[in-house]
């Protein structure tokens, strides 16, 4: 199989590459943006009680 | 065996369930995703009239049905809160609104790209493309009205009027193909009359099933953390053993 051919996509490569590059970079963005906000979450949570235990 | 639902719309018990279930969705939409992708790139062959192009339809297929199922899930859930005034549902609205979006977006930008090879133009003002424009103002609108009101319950009630009523919008594009001229190809999966490949059917459902797994992860993932949030000053959070 000819790799080069493939990734041409007859000349359709920029439309059909373009579409799945743009799919993909925003699931990653997405999975890192949740990841992040799940971290300072369990931070903010861990602050709080910190400072509750300090009263 | 019975099954008490309603302990799940507890969020303390829903906390725990969901994390259970986030591997498991993320590794079947990992497996899917290869799965597909493989099928719709290396075993369906090439479109008859459409060339290489049409391959574009097995993630722009799949992101277009997810957005509009998505928003009624989105709404269904805004709609529980309402008349329940159940937290957790409204929490689960509040955590599909950002993929909804996402995928909204991810649909029309794809869109885009096969419409320009295959019309010859990026974008139409044509009845499917607008009310697919529309969702995506729906979604932001949704997002935006609930981060603007400062007091969590009263932002649920608000946002979930917006969602109950913008999901007019949703059989709009659905049949928008079938009520106007529209440049729009019809369905792709249907199942009489002049159907696709079969390959292409198997690539199609598959990265639909990706997609969809993918989007449970996500937002199970999202919702622990509102969950977190929005209860941060009950007992249960402050006994949780992750958080210290």
């Amino acid at each position: 199989m000819d790799w080069s051919e493939f990734f041409a996509m007859n000349g359709r490569g920029l439309y059909v590459w373009g579409s799945y590059g743009m799919a993909l970079a925003i699931f990653t963005i997405e999975i890192a943006l949740v990841r992040h906000k799940r971290k300072m979450t369990l931070q903010q949570l861990r602050m709080m009680r910190d400072a509750g235990v300090e009263e | 065996m019975a099954i008490n639902w309603f302990k799940y719309s507890a969020p303390s018990t829903f906390y725990g369930l969901a994390g259970k279930l986030v591997p498991w969705f993320a590794v079947a939409a990992a497996i899917l995703f290869a799965a597909g992708l493989y099928i719709g790139f290396f075993v369906a062959p090439t479109d008859a009239v459409q060339g290489e192009a049409y391959r574009i339809m097995f993630i722009h297929v799949p992101v277009s049905i997810l957005s509009m199922f998505i928003y009624l899930v989105m709404a269904g859930y805004a709609a529980l809160g309402l008349i329940f005034n159940t937290r957790l549902s409204s929490m689960m609205a509040t955590a599909l609104a950002p993929t909804g979006a996402l995928f909204t977006f991810i649909a029309l930008w794809t869109g885009a790209l096969w419409g320009k090879p295959t019309w010859g133009a990026w974008w139409l003002w044509d009845a499917r493309l607008t009310s697919e424009l529309i969702l995506l103002f729906l979604y932001l609108g949704f997002i935006a009205l609930h981060a603007s009101i400062d007091d969590p319950r009263r932002a649920d009630r608000a946002a979930a009027l917006l969602a109950i009523v913008g999901s007019v919008n949703v059989p709009i594009i659905y049949f928008s193909v079938q009520w106007w001229n529209s440049i729009h190809q019809g369905s792709s999966i249907k199942f009489t009359g002049i159907t696709m490949h079969v390959a292409m059917q198997h690539a199609l459902l598959t990265m639909l099933l990706a997609c969809w797994a993918y989007a449970v992860a996500v937002t199970l993932l999202r919702v622990r953390s509102i969950i977190l949030e929005r209860e941060r000053n009950t007992q249960w959070v402050l006994d949780l053993q992750e958080s210290k």
